[in-house]
């Protein structure tokens, strides 16, 4: 309990620092978010500032923000009027997080099975296969893989939709682009995490006592081989989530992703904070969760250290 | 034992002929000789070591020999295919633009990111690590936690934050400076994304070098060598520095194709360099618009840039079996 209470409040620390600097940076930029408008006459420029509360002082201005903040009022949109940003990331988000599932459950099944694979044939031609595989596949950006299968699968043959996300057969070409990296990684991961426990004592000793290869596999080499790709997942939904800034944009896909790129692109200041919060918030949460699930797989890891 | 027999002869050092007897019959191999050995025994890490040699310089010396300039726009070639015209031999881009030379440009921009940013990781980054390794106690503790919080910040949304706060006072400065002529060819938004990449990525290097040197500080070997009288100076010099240089070297050479892959996501999204420069990213996103009907402008940067970062893994990964002192057994 100790350790997930410690874990909790550097959690908080963390967060409120993002929000702190996210909010100083915002206000280094000179101009404000009137300023790339047509030219604003001064007094009109003036009431805006006092509309959205932009000529207090700024200290004010971020305790203010901070109350919002923990209210779950991330406040409004400058650019479209009136559509507040915590209503704008329900509507967003649910988009991008079907996407990331679909992406993160492919990439975990399929990476470890194939990391599985690889290690049971170690130096056989599957296992050089799917390594070279794996290796070309950590050094390719994402935007390449989606716009190359883009261009071979939907607009050269034609099987696949290429923007969107209305249909099953919609989810394959950006799902596939936003997993390769993390599948290639999990798939090398695995091996070298199966290639250690294969050779332990505990797993000739379950051969021994006659169990069948399948449960020998499953039951006591997966289960001690697993601890890496669960400690890599955080670092998993954090790639997927970046990464859906770029598949998003590509495939036209309507998500928080798009949204956050476009009010980069526009300056919309608010947008892009509230955004960049309720990113890393998520993304806090999920490394936290993340620990805490691997102490609760790994019985050797005590929970009171 | 008679005592009688005991003579002071027995004591005076051993002549030159003598010693010459009980030394070894090998050359002495030093670590870099051996670590050389290991590296060319890896036939594809020396391949992809020429490769980006070869990237190098063709991207060095390629745009100062090449007939166009990258920026040079000539009316009535645009969008010619490539293998179509030998004056333009990868083709020509929306604004009759010379691939071949807009393609060599980009790659030099890329790789002078992921060099210099790099770089700039391992200043700041050993610097760090050695401070918060050698000091340990209380400085060590404040150092680790700072690196702690940096480390679990989402590194690529700071970055985006980053490039959007900074590159407009940037641009600002220099245009209100304009003595400072390095800087401004550089360019605005090259010089943030730098600034950007040194202020984040040397968590890694710092905490990698901060472990390397307290392992080898309570190494067996480095107190034999204490024991035995060597001076710190030499403990340094043969111990400490000969250990945390492989890993150095490689935490360098890996994050070069970090820093070009962030580079290339950053100007995907439209915060890398800014037009008419290029870089293999924003090539790249400059042709996703006519995706349908020109792909060779998508597909010729993007096959660059993963050979590019494939390579520079493949000789980092052949760089740390060959650096690696622990793995000499194997």
């Amino acid at each position: 309990m100790r350790y997930i209470l410690k874990r909790l409040i550097m959690s908080v620390i963390t967060l409120f620092l993002i929000i702190a600097a996210t909010f100083f940076l915002m206000h280094l930029v000179p101009g404000g978010p009137f300023l790339g408008d047509k030219n604003l006459p001064p007094n009109i420029l003036h009431n805006l500032n006092a509309k959205y509360g932009l000529n207090r002082p700024l200290y004010l201005q971020f305790f203010t923000y901070l109350h919002d903040v923990m209210m779950g009022n991330l406040g409004v949109s400058v650019k479209q009027q009136g559509q507040s940003i915590t209503g704008m990331i329900a509507t967003y988000f649910p988009v991008s997080m079907r996407l990331g599932l679909v992406a993160i459950v492919f990439a975990v099944v399929m990476g470890t099975i194939m990391g599985i694979g690889s290690a049971l044939k170690n130096g056989k031609g599957l296992d050089h296969t799917i390594m070279v595989l794996a290796t070309i596949g950590t050094s390719i950006p994402s935007f390449v893989v989606a716009t190359v299968s883009m261009i071979i699968f939907g607009v050269q043959l034609k099987w696949l939709p290429t923007y969107g996300l209305d249909t099953i057969q919609s989810y394959i070409l950006p799902g596939f682009a936003l997993s390769f990296f993390p599948l290639s990684f999990i798939a090398r991961l695995m091996r070298s995490s199966m290639l250690d426990v294969i050779h332990q004592d505990y797993i000739k000793t379950a051969r021994a006592k006659g169990l069948s290869e399948a449960t020998v596999i499953i039951k006591h080499a997966m289960r001690n081989a697993i601890q890496p790709v669960i400690t890599y997942l955080g670092t998993l939904m954090a790639g997927v989530l970046t990464g859906s800034f770029v598949i998003e944009q590509v495939f036209s896909i309507p998500g928080l992703g798009r949204t956050f790129v476009d009010s980069i692109q526009n300056l919309d200041y608010p947008l892009i904070m509230g955004t960049t919060i309720f990113y890393a918030a998520l993304l806090i949460l999920m490394y936290l969760l993340v620990d805490v699930i691997y102490v609760l797989v790994d019985p050797r890891i005590k929970l009171s250290k | 034992m008679d005592s009688a027999k005991i003579t002071d002869e027995l004591f005076v050092p051993a002549t030159k002929e003598e010693r010459e007897g009980v030394q070894s019959m090998r050359e002495p191999s030093s670590y870099w000789h051996d670590a050389y050995k290991r590296f060319t025994k890896n036939k594809i890490a020396v391949v992809s070591f020429w490769f980006i040699i070869f990237i190098i310089i063709l991207a060095v010396v390629g745009p100062m020999i090449s007939p166009f300039k990258y920026n040079q726009q000539i009316a009535g070639s645009e969008f010619i295919a490539p293998f179509h015209n030998w004056a333009h031999p990868l083709g020509t881009d929306n604004f009759g633009r010379d691939e071949f030379v807009r393609l060599m440009f980009g790659a030099r921009i890329s790789l002078a990111i992921g060099i210099v940013a790099s770089l700039m990781v391992v200043i700041i980054g050993v610097i760090y690590g050695s401070i918060s390794g050698y000091f340990g106690g209380w400085v060590d503790a404040i150092m680790m936690r700072i690196v702690e919080i940096i480390s679990s910040i989402p590194a690529l949304l700071i970055i985006i934050i980053l490039s959007v706060v900074i590159s407009a006072p940037l641009r600002a400065y220099l245009d209100a400076h304009p003595t400072y002529t390095a800087l401004r060819s550089i360019g605005g938004s090259l010089l943030c994304i730098f600034i950007t990449f040194a202020l984040l990525y040397w968590v890694d290097m710092a905490r990698m070098v901060r472990g390397q040197i307290l392992s080898v500080k309570t190494e067996e070997y480095v107190n034999a060598a204490k024991a035995l009288g060597a001076k710190p100076s030499r403990i340094i010099k043969k111990h400490l520095l000969p250990n945390s240089m492989g890993v150095i070297i490689v935490t360098a050479t890996l994050n070069i194709p970090t820093a070009i892959f962030t580079e290339a996501y950053l100007s995907f999204i439209g915060l890398g360099v800014s037009p008419p420069m290029c870089s293999l990213g924003s090539l790249a996103n400059d042709a996703l618009e006519g995706i349908y009907s020109y792909a060779y402008l998508l597909i010729l940067p993007s096959v660059i840039i993963s050979l590019i970062i494939l390579a520079f893994y493949l000789v980092g990964d052949a760089l740390r079996n060959a650096l690696d002192p622990r793995m000499k057994s194997k």
